[in-house]
């Protein structure tokens, strides 16, 4: 695998772990740029297999690991086109996005997500792709598209549904609400907290440890206790869709566009 | 079981510590946003700390809205 440094992301193979590091400020939002490089990713993560055991995904960047889409981004753009291309695009990036995550989650590695700070959104869905998610203790997680008339839409629902109880997902979804690290630790969402500044450090002895594993059999463990319900990925599309051309999602986004707050992630 | 005011206390000294601001520059009324300089981002970082300190869980809904040290004390408080 080539080692790669690009605008929102970079990548490196270190000892049959492979790092993806997000940096994109103010806090990685996923956008276009980031979806190419994540598409990039994607295609390179296929070919690694046999030379690496594990893939860890963190940012290097302090407000944390990722605030989720760039609203701003889909905001101007929507303003620009008409209703139809604006659905057509939203569409075209759900698509999009869903391979990379789907790619990452069937990866026959063993992924990590090291996160730390503002885990929102589409960042959340990221995090949730990986089989293990390790937390700095002051992370926070959240789902907070129902305040702009939507539905998480980066394949967050099914994979939040396989890995936890109904009581919680409901709870995350229909209140937007974000909870810190441990209370996600509790729920069995994260499966290993850290201190302060942690989580990479943590992230890596765990990588180190899955190594010491035949990789055959820890692929196959993982097919076996981690089913991708693509099914109910493909619903999440629709129903993503469906919403966007509500005049409620114009109204939210202006709202977060307008916001003067710099940092405006409280649902 | 802590008081109001102990509770209040605490969280002064916390948000003292944290922000790196003096604690005898900090009293209950004060608006934190401003008294702090603190954004929603950092206001969230607040947050954490206050639901590790205190080990609650304090939903953002409940403290959506509030800039005063006390009535953040109250909602503290509430989930002791």
């Amino acid at each position: 695998m080539q080692n790669f440094s690009g605008d929102t992301l970079s990548w490196e193979l270190i000892d049959g772990v492979v790092e993806l590091a997000l940096h994109r400020p103010p806090c990685n939002e996923i956008g276009s740029a980031t979806l190419q490089e994540l598409e990039q990713f994607a295609e390179a993560l296929q070919a690694v297999t046999g030379e690496a055991h594990a893939l860890i995904i963190h940012s290097r960047l302090k407000p944390g690991f990722c605030a989720g889409a760039d609203l701003r981004e889909l905001y101007h753009r929507s303003q620009e086109l008409s209703a139809e291309e604006s659905e057509a695009g939203v569409r075209d990036f759900l698509e999009r996005i869903h391979r990379v995550m789907n790619t990452i989650d069937a990866s026959p590695l063993t992924t990590i997500a090291a996160v730390h700070g503002v885990t929102f959104g589409g960042g959340f869905e990221l995090a949730l792709t990986c089989d293990l998610i390790v937390a700095d203790k002051m992370a926070r997680f959240c789902f907070p598209e129902l305040r702009l008339g939507l539905i998480p839409g980066f394949g967050g629902i099914p994979r939040l549904k396989r890995d936890l109880g109904n009581g919680i997902v409901r709870d995350l979804l229909l209140t937007g609400r974000s909870i810190n690290a441990t209370k996600a630790q509790a729920i069995g969402l994260v499966s290993q907290l850290t201190a302060e500044g942690e989580a990479l450090r943590v992230a890596r002895l765990t990588a180190a440890q899955v190594g010491k594993f035949d990789r055959a059999t820890s692929a196959a463990a993982k097919r076996f206790i981690k089913p991708i319900p693509y099914a109910e990925l493909r619903q999440e599309i629709e129903t993503f869709c469906n919403l966007f051309t509500k005049p409620a999602v114009e109204a939210g986004l202006r709202k977060f566009v307008e916001s003067t707050d710099a940092q405006p992630y409280l649902p | 079981m802590r008081t109001l005011e102990q509770t209040t206390d605490e969280i002064l000294g916390l948000a003292a510590t944290h922000f790196k601001v003096s604690p005898d520059e900090l009293s209950p009324d004060d608006d934190f946003f401003k008294k702090l300089g603190i954004d929603s981002l950092q206001a969230l970082e607040l947050l954490t700390r206050l639901e590790n300190h205190f080990q609650v869980e304090l939903p953002d809904y409940e403290v959506q809205g509030v800039t005063d040290f006390r009535t953040l004390a109250e909602r503290i408080q509430a989930r002791l």
